[in-house]
């Protein structure tokens, strides 16, 4: 069986007439992903994979969401997590367009600030950081001015 | 018309700076005015900070206002469990202004958010104490003329002081500034500082004991080097006399040379160096009243 045969068939399992395609996500990150989109509130249909091979990260997951369409401020909140996501968009069982995740300008409430004496880990406050460099990320906390780093991302 | 707060120093602009000095400078001729008559201003103070709350505090009085608020967290609310966002919110509705301490980082600015009326900060655990800075910058003009081309010596703890590294903000505004950081190597100056003073082209020098860095200074500045920022009690015993300020050191020093110090002082200046003309600490503490004194009047407009 020829490679692109094997591949029509493999999607063919799987494929989504209209919606989008999110691949090329770590797969120890799907779980939060998910979170992260909120889509445990959607009612169209959602198919993921996770632990697939990939040459790019050794191991990736994929999420397929019918009929959604991301606008880019909220797809970008995954670029935390999923820096070499990739988005198809389907139409009509065709790759119509392809697009890939931006850090943003501004994190708002994904991300926890790494400082324990920060009062956004001692209240209910919705934590808000600014990028001052996105490779490697740092983000700098609005309310205590300290900067969490790369390797100290948590998510919230 | 938006609110004004004072949350961190660099929230303000070279110009603010220059118009509050200026007020403080009316209010140290002035102290005694009746600006804030009939106005309420609520003293938070959710940590104990002696100092920082007799001075709000008189320099509230000798505007005239009238204070209501806690000095400690045991004695508000906050010990019943009440969020910092229900506090303020509570007391944004009886009071005309907020002068807030708390351990928290980042607390001033949370609730400047909340509050309808404005916050100043009087220090939000190691992150930013503004009005220090204000003071610091005050005494430095003073007894300077100028707070262009000033050489200014900080001693001690520079990595976790947080008014040395507000002060080095600020001063970044004003022409030709230099610095010499005197501590031991678990206490320097924090990388990003350095960083910024560099991006700026300004000088800056690094050294690990007081020695003739001192005769080229206008302003020493200590800090307390504090035994439970070391990892090793050993590594304390080593350096905690190296940073000890004495009279005798001084002899060379430049005739304009002045000593700040953000006090309580415990050991790092000796007490031999107080009667020297060039002991500033005392009046710096003094300059503290009238700077709050211009930071009320500038953020309520009073003035």
């Amino acid at each position: 069986m020829s490679d692109s045969l094997k591949k029509k068939l493999k999607l063919k399992v799987s494929a989504i007439n209209n919606g989008t395609v999110i691949d090329h996500i770590p797969s120890e990150n799907l779980f939060k992903v998910i979170s992260i989109l909120g889509l445990q509130n959607l009612k169209t249909q959602i198919t993921f994979g996770a632990n697939l091979e990939s040459d790019k990260l050794g191991s990736k997951a994929i999420i397929k969401l019918s009929d959604v369409f991301f606008e880019d401020d909220e797809i970008n909140k995954i670029s935390l997590i999923a820096r070499n996501a990739k988005l198809n968009i389907i139409r009509d069982y065709e790759v119509v367009e392809k697009r890939v995740v931006e850090v943003p300008d501004k994190v708002i409430g994904i991300v926890k600030c790494f400082n324990p004496k920060c009062i956004t880990n001692n209240e209910d406050i919705t934590t808000h950081f600014t990028v001052i460099s996105k490779s490697p990320l740092d983000l700098k906390c609005k309310y205590c001015e300290k900067i969490t780093h790369e390797d100290q991302i948590a998510i919230k | 018309m938006k609110k004004k707060d004072l949350i961190s120093i660099t929230d303000y602009s070279k110009e603010d700076y220059l118009r509050i000095l200026e007020l403080a400078a009316y209010f140290e001729r002035n102290p005694n005015q009746r600006l804030l008559q009939g106005k309420v201003v609520a003293s938070l103070f959710f940590e104990p900070s002696t100092r920082t709350r007799l001075s709000f505090e008189t320099a509230i009085n000798r505007l005239g206002g009238r204070i209501i608020g806690f000095s400690d967290a045991g004695s508000s609310s906050v010990s019943k469990g009440e969020t910092l966002h229900d506090t303020i919110k509570m007391v944004s509705n009886y009071a005309d202004l907020i002068v807030m301490r708390h351990p928290l980082e980042g607390s001033s600015r949370y609730a400047s958010e909340v509050s309808d009326i404005p916050v100043i900060n009087a220090g939000d655990g190691a992150n930013q104490h503004p009005t220090q800075t204000l003071l610091d910058m005050y005494s430095i003009l003073k007894t300077q003329g100028t707070l262009d081309n000033i050489n200014i010596c900080m001693v001690g703890d520079l990595k976790y002081g947080r008014t040395v590294h507000s002060l080095l903000m600020a001063m970044s505004e004003f022409k030709n500034p230099v610095f010499n950081f005197i501590a031991p190597d678990e206490l320097a100056m924090p990388e990003e500082y350095k960083l910024f003073l560099k991006e700026k082209g300004i000088k800056y020098y690094e050294h690990t004991e007081i020695n003739e860095n001192i005769n080229y200074a206008d302003i020493v500045y200590m800090t307390r080097v504090q035994k439970e920022r070391f990892m090793d009690p050993i590594e304390y015993e080593k350096v905690k006399n190296v940073y000890i300020l004495k009279n005798n050191m001084l002899k060379n020093t430049k005739f304009n040379m002045r000593i700040l110090h953000p006090l309580p002082r415990v050991n790092e200046i000796h007490t031999d160096v107080d009667n020297n003309e060039k002991a500033y600490y005392f009046e710096q503490a003094r300059n503290g009243v009238y700077t709050r004194e211009a930071i009320i009047a500038h953020i309520l407009n009073l003035k």
